[in-house]
């Protein structure tokens, strides 16, 4: 059972690209159908707490797929087998990309991809924009850190983006938890 | 020591990092950065690399640096580091706080955290779009026609294909696209400066 935990989750290392939600697809197709280890409402419960705590989300759900299956033993071998793949493939990539950067053609392209790189930061940006709460507590806080962060960025001020999602945690607590929790119950 | 610092740096971004793939694109950034173990330029191509290749963003990410800073070793620190408290949490979770996530601080927590995440990303990208059309400092902006071209290029062939045609485009393919859209612009400047 712990090697097939490894294996199965080390396919779907290797398989998926661009990480994230790419997962989830891959990851209900082997883990809710063909190995029944978890039915759909147990994996929908799984990504939700996968969402609302931090890391990879294919982290997230190996090692709760992991543990529910055979314990800490099983969890770390889920998890592993997601690494193990990433891990191998992108230490092979560290040793070459230098030499490979060498190359014209190789460079050309990664002038594209450079463009690529921050469109696609910019998509995912707006996609997670759309899904803000329309009130005036996080539309302001966005326009703050937003325009703030630019700044930094622009004056070479140093300032770690983690006291930005501290203060943004302890607001929420404070506002939701704290001051009106019994408005918020959703 | 760079491997307790690899470890530590990287387990702070594992910790850190909320709202999916691109969350933990701006805090590896900084934290390269600062610690000089990638230029701005290594950066944006490591992160080029790491949505063409499989796996999370964040493991590909810290395996590449981990190697770069300390071989076969800090590759293996840096992983484990950003692995770390994801692992933990979804443990304690699952074996302990079963609750935890309807836990009203928590997710009161959750809730004031995301709004930050999404300025973050965004900002990340426009100054990386900024950067990729030739802008240095603010004294210092001189304009990359390739790059312009290559993202006008990249933004009207996205449009086309996902407006009109509905098809929706993975970041794979998005990349590949601009890494063709590179070469055939690239080469096509060369040849002009050539006349």
């Amino acid at each position: 059972m712990l090697a097939e935990l490894f294996f199965t989750f080390a396919k779907i290392g290797l398989f998926t690209f661009g990480g994230g939600y790419a997962m989830i697809a891959q990851i209900k197709e082997v883990v809710v159908e063909q190995k029944r280890w978890l039915d759909e409402e147990e994996l929908m419960q799984i990504i939700t707490v996968a969402e609302s705590t931090p890391g990879p989300i294919a982290i997230n759900i190996a090692t709760y797929v992991g543990y529910k299956k055979k314990g800490v033993a099983g969890s770390a071998m889920a998890t592993l087998g997601v690494v193990v793949p990433s891990l191998i493939i992108l230490y092979i990539v560290s040793l070459f990309l230098d030499a490979f950067l060498q190359n014209k053609y190789v460079a050309y392209a990664f002038t594209g991809i450079k463009c690529g790189v921050a469109f696609l930061i910019l998509r995912a940006g707006f996609g997670l924009f759309q899904k803000i709460e329309k009130r005036v507590v996080p539309c302001v806080t966005f326009g703050i850190v937003f325009v703030l962060m630019i700044l930094f960025d622009l004056l070479a001020v140093s300032f770690s983006s983690v006291w930005f999602i501290l203060m943004g945690g302890v607001l929420g607590i404070v506002l939701y938890a704290v001051l009106s929790p019994k408005k918020e119950v959703e | 020591m760079i491997y307790l610092q690899l470890f530590l740096e990287f387990f702070k971004i594992g910790l850190f990092c909320f709202g999916g793939a691109f969350g933990m694109i701006p805090l590896i950034e900084e934290t390269v950065i600062k610690h000089g173990w990638l230029t701005e330029a290594e950066f944006i191509n490591l992160i080029g690399v790491c949505e063409s290749t499989p796996g999370p963003i964040a493991v590909n990410t810290a395996t590449y640096v981990g190697s770069v800073m300390g071989g076969p070793l800090g590759s293996i620190v840096a992983t484990l580091g950003v692995v770390l408290p994801s692992f933990l949490i979804i443990l304690l979770i699952a074996a302990v706080l079963k609750n935890l996530t309807n836990n009203k601080y928590f997710k009161g927590f959750m809730r004031g955290v995301k709004p930050v995440v999404v300025a973050l990303i965004l900002s990340t990208g426009s100054m990386l779009l900024l950067k990729a059309i030739g802008f240095v400092g603010l004294q210092e902006f001189r304009v990359d026609v390739v790059s312009l071209v290559i993202l006008v290029l990249l933004a009207g062939v996205y449009f086309a294909i996902t407006c009109l045609w509905k098809k929706k485009l993975s970041a794979v393919k998005i990349i590949l696209l601009s890494a063709g859209l590179g070469i055939v612009v690239s080469r096509v400047s060369e040849a002009m400066g050539k006349l």
